[in-house]
């Protein structure tokens, strides 16, 4: 099958205890409606999720391998960003 | 003579498990991986169903014969399974067109058989109807895909609608069994489907720009164990091993 034919679509699935989706592989499909069929088929075969969301790969935009070090490495060192530093205080109950 | 309710989940049964094992000679065969998964899928679908009415079947009858023993030691003239599911799988939009026409009636069959009298037909029938849903779905979704689609596909499930349009027939015919069963209120008389099924598969063919073709010759027999010379050879190669090893254990 062609790409063009069949092209590929990210799959993402919500487990029955889970918040979000999480991506959990790709698959080939004509169509958004025989994708989520195919999804279903294929990655929620042994009870996985509730809920399917295919993406045409084509309409994600990811970050680059490449552009990791500027993205991603400032982060590292500036702790006060991160929120490791309060006490939740008494009765404050869930946060 | 085996009792009626015995030869009922036999019949539905033999249903499922004859097109299930000719579902899974598309395993490792099918156009793409998506779609092997989806026939293994349907096929695994329709045995869990075989099992659970060959085995009621053989406990209703009371001779000590299990699911194993019912659908591997008898011979093809005691196979009650209508001819539709015994027809080769030919191309894959024969496959689709025989899943269309079989997957509606038997969703209509189980909708209706969750009111059973009887205690069993109806758990099996309710957990069933879920499955041949999406089914029936898939087959539909196929249906109009390769009949509204390029010239040779339209060209090859209009030709496997017409080839198979004759076996449906038999699908919704009911006989003397489900006239004393349906009296009962255990089973579901097939000619109360036909308004359901006329309309699913009417509409389906329509929009996927296909011909219905008109009734005309109309093959039966099925049920009364009398089938097309294809279901030997089915039951050749189902049977083998187990009838080649009787007792055997994994």
């Amino acid at each position: 099958m062609s790409e063009t034919a069949s092209p590929l679509w990210e799959v993402f699935v919500r487990a029955k205890r889970g918040l979000s989706h999480n991506h959990v592989g790709s698959l080939h499909a004509a169509d958004a409606q025989s994708a989520l069929h195919n999804a279903r088929d294929v990655y929620t075969r042994r009870q996985e999720g509730v809920s399917i969301w295919v993406v045409p790969a084509g309409a994600i935009t990811a970050s680059s391998p490449d552009e990791k070090d500027p993205f991603f490495a400032p982060a590292a060192d500036k702790v006060y960003r991160h929120p490791t530093f309060y006490e939740v205080p008494e009765g404050a109950g869930h946060l | 003579m085996i009792p009626d309710l015995c030869a009922y989940a036999l019949r539905l049964g033999d249903d499922a498990l004859v097109l299930a094992q000719r579902l899974v000679e598309w395993s490792s065969r099918a156009p793409a991986l998506e779609e092997d998964i989806a026939l293994s899928n349907i096929a695994l679908d329709l045995l869990g169903q075989a099992r659970s009415l060959l085995g009621y079947a053989g406990e209703v009858e009371g001779a000590g014969r299990g699911d194993d023993d019912l659908a591997y030691l008898r011979p093809e003239g005691e196979f009650t399974n209508c001819l539709l599911v015994e027809q080769p799988n030919g191309d894959f939009a024969a496959t689709m067109a025989r899943q269309l026409f079989f997957s509606t009636y038997q969703l209509a069959l189980y909708r209706r058989l969750v009111n059973s009298a009887d205690e069993t037909l109806a758990a099996v029938a309710a957990k069933a109807a879920k499955e041949v849903d999406y089914h029936r779905d898939h087959a539909t979704g196929w249906t109009l895909r390769l009949g509204d689609g390029t010239e040779e596909s339209h060209r090859r499930m209009q030709a496997a609608v017409d080839q198979l349009w004759p076996f449906t027939l038999e699908l919704l015919a009911p006989d003397g069994l489900t006239d004393r069963l349906a009296a009962a209120g255990v089973a579901v008389d097939p000619s109360s489907l036909r308004a359901e099924w006329d309309a699913h598969v009417e509409a389906v063919l329509a929009e996927a720009t296909l011909t219905r073709p008109a009734d005309g010759w109309q093959p039966g027999g099925g049920r009364q164990g009398r089938h097309t010379e294809h279901l030997g050879y089915l039951l050749a190669e189902m049977q083998h091993l187990h009838r080649s090893h009787p007792g055997a254990r994994w």
